[in-house]
């Protein structure tokens, strides 16, 4: 279950025989995102505690009521009014960026969200989440015991964009090209993982510190050339990005492509 | 390299962004996937969307490039796999009249066991109550109002005052009914949850409820102050008993599925059966813990002569028959065979 950096990540697999992974949210995020939506449900609940003072100028005993009502239906509802509407997710979970989903990847059912959060009282038990906390820190899926019960997990929502990979790869000359038996055997002997790597760093050149990028593109280069030697034409004038660049085209271009 | 990552994103890309455009139209209400030709094609994409994340998969392409397939895949999934989900639209009124009293009968034994619990601490708190001059005190802990008078005390006391307990109550009815529904529903959640302890907490929950229920009755009932006792439990008891006796029968059944009894299916599975069953029935609990509240505030507070005894009893009889017959008979029609759930 355990994913590289001790992510907890959900394995799905679907019928179409695809496996997808959803990176699982760590009982610390998860506190985060309960302080903000206590700091939330406060500022709500004097919010409308301001309107019921004003009411009580007019019906005191009606304003005592709704008073007792409000602090009842924030301390129950908000979350569960929050998750039902927008996709899983209170304020303070959009904020720290993760959301509640059905454990098996499917769209949360309204009895679920009533559930998980009907089933705070125990895990808040006896203070601090306590029971929750500890329950969350052992399970493989880091649920509480709400999400146990209601068969929910709560992941880290990611970014959707896809990555510039053809501003990389797309549309530049390289000078690889003009050697395909020495292109065919930098494609032999280049790891998977190596090709990755180099491709990663490419497109996230622009995150990278610029000393920190001269001094990775460098070791790249160093260990292609360890690979293959191309002739000195073929490399003059080349900086090591443009290097690692060429290599890159090469080792995710279909061979004679 | 299996893959020629450019051309594959350039010629996949467009259908990508499509599947996005499906999905958020799904999500959005636009597109609805009970039309054929929509979700043909909703379907054709994700299935190409699932066929590129393997591609991509087995190539050890960019880890950025699969994280985003992973992600569009996973919506994909959620959505084209949950639409059997949103076939049982949520219709308020379905839900009250077959839906909830359904649920209520299909764990009827649960709730037996709620009753039998809370019978057994009546008749421990009416042990104690006998048993020893301290045992009225300790029962009766919680009132302390109710134990520092005896009943004919308390009674001739409220008699004496109920014109002016009337006005003083008539400025406060709203609060205390607001009171009331906070705390008894914040009871009954607990005694839902803590069916999380195997039902050791849920059966606690009940007993001592049932130990206070019994003291309090048989001191009235050895008092002599029997019409005074139905004429001021039974209205807004005939709802509030009754629910933290359902609120109970919801941790039961958590607890059962929990421990598994007489099933095969795993913990997972059986957990998500009873799922939307909690959810029926602590929402009845709460209906009846609303209405429970307003009788009491509104209504049981008030005694002889300002309300004759004769009056509450029968409007909580009443009350509590219509109880009985809802969940013993709404929703029978619909019942056998095919199950109505919201």
């Amino acid at each position: 279950m355990s994913a590289p950096g001790n992510t907890a990540v959900l394995h799905i697999a679907t019928p179409e025989g695809v496996t997808f992974s959803l990176p699982l949210a760590g009982p610390v995020t998860r506190a985060l995102a309960l302080m903000v939506d206590v700091a939330v449900c406060q500022a709500i609940q004097q919010i409308l505690f301001i309107a019921v003072k004003v009411m009580s100028v007019f019906a005191e005993d009606m304003a005592g009521g709704a008073a007792y009502l409000i602090m009842f239906l924030i301390a129950f509802g908000y979350s569960s009014v929050c998750e039902l509407l927008f996709g899983g997710q209170t304020l303070g979970k959009r904020i720290v960026g993760i959301r509640v989903m059905d454990e098996r990847g499917l769209r949360l059912l309204p009895g679920q969200v009533i559930v998980r959060n009907l089933l705070r009282v125990v895990d808040m038990f006896p203070v601090f989440y306590a029971v929750g906390g500890v329950f969350a820190l052992f399970s493989k899926r880091c649920q509480r015991l709400g999400d146990l019960a209601a068969g929910t997990v709560v992941v880290r929502t990611v970014k959707v964009i896809p990555p510039d990979v053809e501003s990389v790869l797309g549309g530049k000359y390289n000078s690889f090209r003009q050697h395909p038996h020495l292109e065919a055997r930098l494609r032999q002997k280049t790891l998977p993982e190596e090709a990755q790597l180099a491709l990663a760093a490419l497109v996230r050149r622009d995150e990278l510190e610029t000393e920190a990028a001269i001094k990775l593109f460098g070791e790249m280069v160093q260990r292609f050339r360890e690979k293959v030697k191309f002739p000195e034409e073929t490399e003059h004038g080349l900086t090591d990005e443009q290097y690692v660049r060429n290599a890159v085209d090469t080792l995710y271009r279909k061979a004679g492509g | 390299m299996i893959l020629d990552l450019a051309h594959f994103i350039k010629r996949e890309r467009p259908h990508w962004k499509d599947l996005e455009k499906a999905l958020d139209a799904i999500q959005a209400q636009r597109l609805d996937l009970s039309d054929l030709k929509a979700s043909r094609r909703v379907l054709s994409l994700f299935q190409r969307a699932c066929s590129d994340l393997a591609r991509i998969g087995a190539s050890n392409a960019e880890p950025e490039l699969r994280t985003y397939l992973e992600t569009l895949v996973g919506r994909g999934y959620a959505e084209i796999h949950s639409s059997g989900r949103r076939a049982h639209r949520f219709t308020p009124l379905k839900w009250f009249l077959h839906t909830l009293p359904q649920t209520f009968r299909r764990h009827i034994g649960a709730f037996g066991v709620s009753v039998l619990t809370t019978v057994v601490g009546m008749f421990v708190g009416g042990v104690l109550l006998v048993a020893a001059p301290e045992g009225r005190e300790v029962a009766l802990a919680p009132f302390p109002h109710v134990a520092k008078q005896t009943p004919s005390q308390r009674v001739a006391e409220e008699e004496k005052n109920a014109k002016s307990s009337a006005e003083h109550l008539e400025r406060s009815k709203a609060s205390f009914s607001g009171m009331l529904m906070q705390h008894n529903t914040k009871v009954s959640i607990s005694t839902l949850a803590l069916g999380l302890s195997y039902g050791v907490g849920t059966a606690i929950s009940l007993f001592y409820n049932g130990v206070i229920l019994g003291a309090v009755c048989l001191d009235y009932i050895l008092d002599g102050q029997i019409v005074f006792l139905i004429g001021w439990l039974l209205p807004h008891g005939s709802f509030e008993i009754p629910a933290i006796l359902i609120a109970g029968q919801a941790g039961f059944v958590l607890a059962r599925a929990l421990i598994g009894w007489g099933t095969r299916e795993g913990l997972r599975t059986r957990m998500r059966e009873v799922t939307p069953d909690l959810a029926t029935l602590i929402g009845g609990v709460a209906l009846m813990l609303v209405w429970a509240g307003f009788v009491e505030a509104f209504f049981s507070q008030y005694h002889e002569p300002v309300l004759p005894y004769w009056v509450k009893i029968a409007f909580g009889s009443l009350e509590f028959a219509v109880l009985v017959a809802f969940y013993a008979f709404c929703g029978r029609k619909s019942e056998p065979g095919k199950e109505v759930r919201p």
